[in-house]
């Protein structure tokens, strides 16, 4: 008896001895991922390029600091209750971050993150109030929130037709995705002088959308802004055309932006807009690196037409953002095994210039620099358009209206804090 | 007072207003309804035979626009692809019956549910597995449907006729005509109604249950073909189709579980219903109505009539 209690105390030691050891030998930086689903096809893709970029670290680098990453993935169907199932299965790992590639499960995980350490990382997605670092210091969304994006796009109408005396039809996904700028909308209207339409597209009836647009037809608005997701974008896009919409005055968010939205429609979608800050493109030198280090050699489940499509090339970038967020932690504490709690400062401490995207090999993409207190960087936005068979970039980056969103982030974040009771802050100044 | 004007006059006004709109909305409201009944279809063939919910209809439907588009996309021609697409039904169909329906033959019916609900995730896996998750365009084309659209000029606006709606309507009541034909004048039409009478008075008699079964989710494959390239036309070919095809649930307790011509009533309905209400009673309240619409009206058919306008009344006696 004596014996098998020691073989077990020497077992369950072994076992601990290696389970420290495999902390301590990899970085983990879980991603949720649904690549079943009616979302699927996104999802899979912004999957492969966030797995690919850290593989391609591990095979050019030797990982990040000497240590290899490991970006599993837990599949969430993008559901929110599966989102937080994932999240719970990574209590005791030393996750860096958590990525949860969902506005839904975003608001989720919010009020977890504080208490869990472990920042929250929703690259142009999730609640745009998350920008106001002193509110929020586990969550960040780089290179800008829904609400500047919207300003962004603003900025181009008016640049386009003007925007006062206009009517936009506001077609959204009814969800948490897409009612976040509502709130927005309602403080811009009567301050810049436009009226909106809300047209809201259940989920059920992404694919059903003869009503939503015979509503606009009935509304004739100046311009059409959609913030759609997966089939829904092109649907409507095709909606359009059969509704006599001139594709030049509708113009999609950056999640209604891909090549999947429009690819299949061709020259039907021909003058369609969206706004986007990840160019499409296969010759920037990190896409070539992935191709070179990772597709050809087979390690990876990506297409190889795959590397250089918009959410491709989007995912990409969330991975670079993600890295240097380790890498600035790394930096500041001296070691390379680096926690949550050191990742976080590293967010804030990221410093994405123009320099070092092109050191990156994303040169062209939107800068990202992080602070204490902005945790969306105030990225600016293109407007690219379907030209039939590619998105063209047709402006430069248009910043968003700081003075606007700023002060209503702000109040967004001070409702937020004063619901809950206990939340926990942090002081910049 | 306000309220009670946009209630019952606004919309009416709007209809006056614009005329051609209000004919726009009828028109892709019967078009829409017409598919509705087409799903349902699929979904009331296997009740009738089996006595259950058939919850994998939907995934049918994707599973045979996805394999009609993949097998395009191999080089095969289009209306070869369509042929070995009802060849894969009707293995599916053997497989069905050999594998499943045939080990739980007289069990309860929420057994059978149960067992469509776990082919459903099998054919999800399997076909994501073999056809990737990628959107692809449906081959309406290629097969040498009519694309584009006509005008039909109307008091000074227009009503927009897309071809390809023209055909679905065209096809989809043929064949929902031919089917009902079928099943009410044939003798596999009549084994069909003994079989979902009474499995064991069916089989008594010399009905082949099996050969039934095979018959019946052979031709639900059938339906979910020509549904799954009139929605994939719609839009495109992935499996968020598979959420439309639950739209077929209220037509179905509206048009009864049972009843083809039912399906067709109810479905049209539906169709023409939501679209009506989305466009003049939707932004009223707030718009994105017409998913739950279908349900109300569903539920006020579910208080008068529980078995649906031609589902089959049962009686029990104790």
């Amino acid at each position: 008896m004596k014996k098998h209690i020691i073989g077990a105390a020497v077992a369950l030691g072994t076992l601990i001895s290696t389970v420290s050891m495999s902390f301590a030998e990899e970085l983990l930086v879980p991603h949720l991922t649904y690549r079943v689903g009616p979302f699927a096809a996104n999802g899979t893709m912004g999957a492969n390029a966030i797995t690919d970029y850290f593989t391609m670290l591990n095979e050019r680098d030797g990982g990040i600091g000497g240590l290899k990453v490991n970006p599993e993935e837990c599949e969430t169907g993008y559901n929110a209750q599966k989102g937080v199932e994932c999240y719970e299965s990574y209590r005791g790992k030393n996750p860096l971050m958590h990525i949860p590639n969902s506005t839904g499960i975003t608001l989720q995980l919010l009020q977890k993150a504080p208490e869990d350490e472990v920042p929250i990382f929703t690259m142009g997605y999730g609640l745009s109030a998350a920008a106001k670092g002193e509110t929020f210091p586990w969550a960040f969304n780089y290179p800008a929130s829904y609400w500047s994006q919207m300003t962004s796009i603003l900025s181009y109408i008016d640049s386009e037709t003007g925007l006062k005396g206009k009517k936009i039809a506001f077609l959204y996904l009814d969800g948490g995705y897409g009612r976040e700028p509502l709130p927005l909308l309602d403080k811009l209207e009567p301050k810049m002088g436009f009226e909106t339409v809300r047209i809201p597209v259940a989920f059920a009836d992404s694919q059903n959308q003869g009503s939503q647009w015979l509503t606009i037809r009935k509304e004739k608005p100046d311009w059409v802004i959609m913030w759609g997701w997966g089939v829904m974008n092109i649907t409507a896009v095709k909606e359009a055309a059969k509704t006599r919409f001139p594709l030049d005055r509708f113009i999609g968010n950056w999640w209604s932006g891909g090549h999947v939205d429009v690819e299949a429609l061709g020259m039907k979608a021909k003058g369609y807009k969206a706004s986007n800050f990840t160019p499409a493109g296969r010759d920037f030198p990190v896409v070539q690196d992935v191709i070179k280090h990772v597709v050809s050699k087979g390690l990876t489940k990506t297409e190889p037409d795959m590397p250089g499509k918009v959410l491709y090339n989007r995912s990409l970038f969330m991975a670079v953002v993600m890295a240097e967020a380790i890498i600035e932690a790394q930096k500041l504490t001296g070691k390379a095994n680096v926690t949550g709690a050191d990742v976080r400062k590293g967010f804030e401490m990221i410093k994405l210039d123009e320099a070092r995207l092109k050191e990156l090999g994303f040169e062209g993409f939107t800068p990202v620099i992080g602070s204490c207190a902005d945790h969306e960087g105030q990225g600016s936005i293109f407007v690219q358009q379907w030209n039939g068979k590619d998105w063209e970039k047709i402006t430069d980056f248009i910043p968003p209206m700081t003075d606007i969103v700023q002060p209503l982030l702000t109040e967004a974040a001070d409702t937020y804090k004063s619901d809950k009771p206990g939340w926990k802050t942090q002081n910049c100044s | 007072m306000e309220i009670l004007h946009m209630i019952f006059i606004a919309p009416f006004l709007d209809m006056v207003a614009l005329p051609d709109l209000f004919f726009q909305g009828l028109w892709d409201g019967f078009v829409g309804g017409t598919l509705y009944a087409l799903l349902a279809l699929g979904f009331v063939l296997i009740f009738k035979a089996s006595g259950v919910f058939n919850f994998s209809q939907p995934i049918l439907m994707v599973l045979a626009a996805l394999a009609l588009v993949s097998f395009y996309e191999m080089g095969i021609n289009p209306w070869i692809s369509v042929a070995l697409v009802l060849l894969l039904m009707y293995a599916l169909a053997y497989g069905v019956e050999r594998v499943i329906l045939r080990n739980l033959v007289n069990q309860d019916g929420n057994i059978l549910f149960m067992s469509t609900i776990g082919l459903t995730f099998v054919i999800i896996g399997a076909a994501q597995w073999i056809f990737g998750g990628v959107p692809r365009s449906m081959i309406h084309a290629e097969l040498g449907f009519p694309v584009g659209s006509s005008e039909w000029p109307m008091f000074g606006g227009a009503v927009y006729f897309e071809h390809i709606d023209i055909s679905a309507v065209v096809l989809a009541s043929s064949l929902i005509a031919i089917l009902a034909v079928f099943f009410s004048k044939t003798k596999i039409g009549r084994g069909l109604r003994a079989v979902a009478d009474d499995h064991q008075a069916a089989l008594s008699v010399g009905i082949s249950l099996n050969q039934i079964w095979v018959i019946v989710w052979f031709v639900a494959g059938i339906v979910a073909l020509v549904g799954g390239l009139f929605w994939g036309a719609r839009s495109d070919v992935s499996f968020a189709l598979q959420i439309i095809g639950l739209k077929a649930l209220p037509v179905l307790i509206i048009g009864g579980f049972t009843s083809v011509p039912g399906a067709i009533i109810g479905g049209l309905i539906i169709g023409l219903g939501e679209k009506i209400f989305e466009i003049y009673w939707g932004p009223m309240m707030g718009g994105s109505v017409e998913g739950w619409f279908a349900y109300v009206i569903a539920l006020v058919f579910l208080l008068f009539k529980p078995q649906g306008l031609f589902g089959e009344k049962i009686i029990e006696r104790v």
